[in-house]
């Protein structure tokens, strides 16, 4: 009840701070999209260089996201960003990183070989053969690995209010400080529920994006 | 128009290396289709698509045009080779206009004339276009997406075919009419064309020159009727089966062994003219026709002697006339149903035209093989006896 009533009289703070954390969370993400799509495609081209890059890529997932801000920290304070927006939206962006390109890795090579020689029978390019046949193929994994991002990394901004991220994190880090229980709950239902809205909204667009003849 | 000189493949395996093609020599002339064949794992595909380069060859010729393939940009090659896959192929994202327009949308075709060359296409195919233009490959059976993957290797009208089984997944009465329908396109478009089969009496239907490997090599090379009537070893008498001889009357027309010279009678004419008839042409039956010429029925010998009247007041029932067009397997399957000696032929109009005998038709595949004997039997000039020419290389 006390939650609830925290909730009303807060609904525009929350409301900021929702759009905050997405802001975060969708420029990270988008900019991911457009590094993790290119580096899926190309490290297809080569076995050991693929291996390599989804290691290392695999090796930041691991990092705990406050021990990589604190790398991020002094790095980035020598242009004077150390902390807020900036640290948060690069983090976002390496934790991205692994979803993205190794399902557009995964997707590319699991295109069936036979579509491939087609392609490459009739003529095509290899430019054409992405565009036209390899890469709408692989929309369908490739958003997946997107939702999978965006999800994980929807939590991983919450931590993102201890360096002055904003977001909806700066409810669960002041409700702890305070020992505000309404605070620290009504920040995490907001975070759980706009990791869930945002994974059916991409799974619409997932939906969207892949091709009619290949829907299930 | 396509040469292959000394043309090998050895693919490097865990296991060794693999010889898929050795020292593979033919030349098929423009407009002709050359079916190669083969039991499976021979080289067929490799052979093939070392032609449109996408395998290396490891060594060798090939000519396209009289150009050496090597000097060509791989890609621009391929665009004036259509190509059909063993595996079908079909983009899943794509329609079946999508699919079909793939080489002239490269092309910068704009798409009406796209349209309009799918609709075309799918019309030969028997496909309906209205049904199937808009339906993506995963909607269509399998004979229907490999029909559809021959549609879209002459969407663009290249001069050269590369086809790797088109029709294996097709069910046997469907691939006899896609094959007719094959065959008369050829007749008009006269492509030059190279096609996987590994079904002999495919072979035999669509080839002008087949092709027959065995591990990699290039067994015998030769017409359809040379290598059924002289298959040059017996791997190959064996591959194209006990039935040879029987399968050569599917090469053969009813017009090839046509007695055009075979005597017949009008209804009203009198027994005697006919019984005249038969003496001069040595033969106990003669064809009763009607006033236009049409065969009615047959007078034996043996029933007109000593009557009299009109021919035909003494007419039997008459074994069922075949067509001069038709293919002699018919026709000879004919006659062994109804038990006939010989059948009356008829041309469109459903005038008799003469008769097919056993004898006549024995005789006619019979020929082959007597030049061979006879050949054989004659010394050359160096004295020793020169073997029938089986094999027709790139020499020729
Ligand atoms: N990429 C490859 N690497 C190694 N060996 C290969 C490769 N491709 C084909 N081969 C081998 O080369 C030989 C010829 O293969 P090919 O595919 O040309 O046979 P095919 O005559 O087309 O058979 P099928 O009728 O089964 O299609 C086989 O022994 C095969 O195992
Ligand atoms: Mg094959």
């Amino acid at each position: 009840m006390e939650t609830l009533r925290f909730i009303g009289d807060n609904a525009s703070l929350i409301l900021y701070l929702t759009v905050q954390h997405i802001s975060i969370v969708g420029v990270a993400v988008g900019l991911a999209i457009l590094t993790g799509v290119p580096i899926g495609i190309a490290i297809t081209q080569n076995r050991r260089v693929a291996d390599a890059v989804l290691y290392v890529a695999a090796i930041i997932m691991t990092i705990p996201s406050v021990a990589l801000f604190g790398i991020l920290m002094p790095v980035l304070s020598l242009t004077g960003h150390g902390i807020g927006y900036l640290p948060a939206v690069i983090a976002v962006l390496l934790y991205s990183q692994l979803p993205i390109i190794r399902n557009t890795y995964t997707a590319i090579t699991n295109v069936d070989p036979a579509l491939r020689e087609a392609a490459r029978g009739m003529g095509m390019r290899p430019w054409q053969r992405l565009w036209r046949v390899e890469i709408p193929l692989a929309v369908p994994v490739i958003m997946a690995g997107v939702r999978v991002a965006v999800v994980i990394n929807i939590g991983i901004t919450a931590i993102a209010a201890y360096i002055g991220a904003g977001g909806l994190g700066t409810l669960i880090s002041r409700g702890i400080s305070q020992t505000d229980q309404r605070q620290l709950v009504a920040g995490a239902l907001a975070v759980s529920l706009l990791a869930i809205v945002a994974d059916y909204a991409l799974l619409w667009t997932q939906r969207r994006l892949t091709p009619a003849g290949v829907r299930a | 128009m396509i040469t292959l000189d000394n043309l090998t493949k050895i693919f490097n395996t865990s296991m060794g290396p693999v010889t898929a093609a050795d020292r593979v020599c033919m030349e098929v002339a423009e407009g002709e289709v050359c079916v190669l064949l083969g039991p499976s794992g021979c080289g067929k595909t490799t052979t093939l698509k070392m032609v449109n380069r996408l395998i290396e060859k490891t060594s060798g010729k090939i000519l396209v045009g009289g150009r050496d393939t090597d000097t060509i940009d791989a890609v621009e090659l391929r665009r004036t080779m259509g190509y059909v896959i063993q595996q079908i192929g079909l983009f899943p994202n794509m329609t079946v206009e999508e699919n079909i327009g793939v080489v002239p949308r490269m092309l910068g075709w704009d798409s009406q004339r796209i349209r309009k060359r799918a609709v075309e296409l799918l019309e030969m195919m028997a496909l309906s276009p209205a049904v199937f233009l808009r339906r993506y490959p995963r909607e269509l059976s399998g004979g229907q997406q490999q029909r559809v993957g021959v549609a879209r290797a002459l969407a663009a009208d290249p001069p050269v075919l590369i086809m790797d089984e088109p029709f294996g997944a097709i069910d046997p009465i469907n691939r006899e009419v896609i094959q007719d329908e094959f065959l008369k396109m050829q007749q008009t478009l006269r492509k030059t064309i190279l096609f996987v089969s590994h079904d002999i009496d495919e072979a035999v239907k669509m080839a002008d020159k087949i092709a027959i490997f065995r591990g990699g090599k290039l067994e015998q090379f030769d017409s359809p009727d040379n290598v059924l009537a002289h298959p040059a070893n017996s791997f190959i008498a064996d591959f194209v089966g006990g039935d040879r001889t029987l399968k050569r009357l599917r090469l053969l027309k009813v017009r090839d062994v046509l007695n055009a010279d075979s005597p017949s009678v009008r209804a009203d004419e009198s027994l005697d003219i006919a019984v005249r008839r038969m003496h001069e042409h040595d033969q106990g039956h003669i064809v009763v026709t009607d006033q236009d010429g049409r065969p009615t029925g047959c007078v034996l010998l043996a029933d007109a002697v000593g009557r009299h009247g009109a021919a035909g007041d003494h007419a039997r029932a008459l074994p069922s006339p075949v067509r001069l067009d038709a293919d002699l397997r018919g026709a000879v399957s004919s006659m062994f149903t109804h038990d006939a000696e010989w059948l009356p032929c008829v041309d469109e109009a459903g005038i008799f035209r003469g008769q097919i005998t056993q004898r006549g038709i024995t005789h006619r595949l019979g020929d082959t093989y007597r030049a061979a004997a006879h050949a054989a039997a004659v010394p050359a000039d160096d004295g020793r006896p020169v073997a029938p020419q089986h094999f027709r290389g790139a020499a020729e």
